[in-house]
């Protein structure tokens, strides 16, 4: 059984459909990448399945199971226990996401004391070891620094430390590297590898950035205007993308000959309030077709864990495209 | 000639200085030296501190270098009195990283393009709304959108109205500091593209200060590699990715993310105590300098 299984995620703000009809799951050890372009909706996603949506967003559908209980169903009390205990979290930004006031020890015995898994006498030690874990060079010393007082890579170690404090098995990783530089970038994502083997992790892994993903993660899903587009392993995706937008995307990425043409996606991401009628990659598509318009493509398996939503794939078996229902405006 | 020579150009900051902290200074730029051919793409890589938009800044003077040279056509630029440095300006001009907050929101795209034709007093009105419309179509831009604010453009065509603001007085020099990276990664090959095309159809020389090696490797020609202020590393672009001489420069490469799963990961790290801030620049093979 997956350890976190989405089904028919949909997130709405207000008559935006920020997150539509999305279904993943993440098996044990297993780390899976979100990858999508700003506006896609990876972070509602990740924000979804441990229920911190800002207002006025609302999950309004779907399943999230985690460890086999749905979590959009938990009272908000057993819901807290699973923050930290069962899914630990790392931002994007640690400076905003670490209290300016509160020295780095703090943080780490907060969570402890927090679930009960530590005493406020041991917790000292307790973080003192998390920080060695994350590879912080004199932890003695830097638990009682504040955050302002360490670099953006620290910052991001301490994170890690956080997330890791009350040994969850699920750590959802919003851009952890985005604000780094890229040889710090390498950096923290060595060690999210390392803590994956040493603390047996899966691993939700959100980022706009492909190498990212080749670097780190075992599977990807690729998200366009709300939907998962395409999804598969990870050298699957790469070797033999299907999505006309994932291929667009690897394409883009520059890597031939000096000085040739990149291959360009055509026109913009569409604004989430005006979105195309059928596939919202429609107007941006060289394949498009007549049917396109018609009605969001359905989900097609490939086999090999490998699946997709576009019109040149239809599932077998089928002549017209099943439109699906229209959501109610 | 070289279009642009800088020579042992050097920016220091001067931080603190309070009632209990002796001043200290920062040297962003210390003692810099490269020369820009015409036609070319020149490229200024590094991470963030390393001085590489510090330099770029300074060759404009949008701020002042505390000493140094900077050539442009066999004139240092540095010399100018403020009405010369403005005639200057007319042929080197800057594209910003962030299309969000170097463009006033509070201006039409219009207005934002014309600005520089109205300071250096070009043309009637009715010339200089045909001069953005052209410059609009130039970029890619559809010139019924010549009154619409900033807002209502996406990142990559405030991007394209960056350029064409850049573009308007005919420049044969441009400083793009970080252009795409703010942008999307399906918007930055349109802008990439954008670029090139441009640079063959106006035969512009570009100075491309960017943090992205692939991007670099791609689009540059020559590319120099700053770390804590200095160039550690010079040359022709493919022989540098090829043939790397100074720890940082390879440390930097081996952090690019590889986007086949498959290929081998092999990391190296930079031991700062390992570099020589002090090694001059030495020439390791033709046209390759390496501070080591």
């Amino acid at each position: 059984m997956a350890l976190l299984e989405v089904q028919n995620l949909r997130t709405t703000f207000g008559s935006l459909v920020a997150v539509n009809d999305v279904s993943f799951e993440i098996r044990k050890g297993e780390t899976l990448g979100l990858v999508g372009e700003s506006g896609s909706g990876k972070s509602v996603t990740a924000f979804s399945i441990i229920r911190l949506v800002q207002e006025p967003g609302r999950v309004v559908g779907g399943k999230v199971f985690f460890q086999g209980r749905d979590l959009l169903t938990l009272p908000e009390a057993e819901m807290r226990q699973i923050r930290g205990a069962g899914i630990g979290f790392v931002f994007q930004e640690p400076m905003a996401a670490l209290n300016p006031v509160m020295r780095v020890g703090a943080h780490i015995a907060e969570a402890l004391i927090v679930h009960g898994l530590a005493s406020r006498s041991d917790a000292r030690s307790r973080a003192i070891d998390l920080l060695r874990a994350v590879k912080i060079v004199d932890p003695e010393k830097r638990v009682d620094d504040y955050p302002h007082q360490l670099s953006g890579g620290m910052r991001q170690r301490v994170m890690m430390a956080i997330a890791l404090a009350c040994r969850p098995p699920l750590v959802i990783a919003d851009e952890p590297t985005t604000a780094l530089d890229v040889t710090v970038q390498a950096q923290i994502l060595d060690l999210l590898r390392e803590m994956k083997r040493e603390f047996e992790l899966s691993l939700l892994l959100i980022t706009h950035d492909l190498g990212v993903i080749g670097e780190t993660a075992d599977r990807v899903a690729v998200m366009y205007a709300g939907r998962i587009v395409e999804q598969g392993p990870v050298r699957e995706i790469f070797r033999n993308p299907k999505h006309p937008y994932t291929r667009g995307l690897l394409a883009s990425i520059p890597g031939g000959a000096a000085g040739s043409r990149l291959v360009a996606i055509e026109g913009t991401v569409p604004n989430l309030a005006q979105l195309p009628p059928g596939c919202s990659f429609g107007p941006r598509c060289g394949d498009r077709m007549a049917v396109c318009e018609s009605a969001f493509p359905g989900v097609t398996d490939l086999g090999d864990d490998h699946s997709v939503r576009c019109y040149l794939h239809p599932a077998p078996g089928s002549r017209l495209p099943m439109p699906e229902k229209v959501a109610t405006r | 000639m070289s279009l642009v020579e800088v020579r042992n150009l050097v920016k220091h900051f001067e931080r603190g200085g309070g009632l209990f902290r002796a001043k200290s200074v920062v040297r962003a730029v210390d003692d810099v030296s490269f020369s820009v051919e015409e036609g070319e793409t020149f490229a200024l890589v590094g991470e963030s501190g390393s001085g590489k938009s510090t330099t770029g800044r300074c060759m404009l003077r949008l701020i002042e270098p505390t000493s140094g040279e900077v050539l442009f056509r066999g004139e240092n630029v540095l010399g100018f009195s403020s009405s010369r440095l403005r005639a200057a300006r007319r042929d080197m001009q800057m594209v910003f990283q962030d299309p969000y907050s170097s463009l006033n929101p509070r201006m039409r795209a219009f207005t934002i393009v014309e600005e520089p034709l109205v300071i250096h007093d070009l043309g009637s009105k009715s010339d200089r709304r045909e001069r953005v419309a052209d410059l609009f179509r130039l970029v890619g831009l559809d010139p019924a959108h010549l009154d619409r604010y900033p807002h209502e453009f996406s990142g990559g065509q405030r991007q394209r109205i960056g350029l064409a603001r850049a573009l308007a007085l005919n420049p044969s020099f441009i400083i793009a500091d970080e252009p795409v990276s703010a942008l999307d990664v399906s918007i930055q090959a349109q802008v990439i593209n954008l670029l090139m095309d441009l640079q063959q159809q106006l035969k512009l020389t570009y100075l491309f200060i960017a943090h992205d090696l692939r991007l670099v490797r791609h689009i540059s020609t020559r590319v120099a590699v700053m770390y804590l202020g200095r160039i550690v590393e010079m040359g022709n672009t493919a022989e540098i990715f090829a043939n790397a001489q100074h720890a940082y420069t390879r440390a930097l490469l081996s952090a690019v993310p590889a986007t086949d799963p498959d290929a081998p990961r092999a990391r190296i790290e930079l031991d700062p105590a390992l570099v020589n801030r002090e090694a001059p620049l030495r020439q390791v093979s033709e046209g390759h300098f390496a501070a080591v």
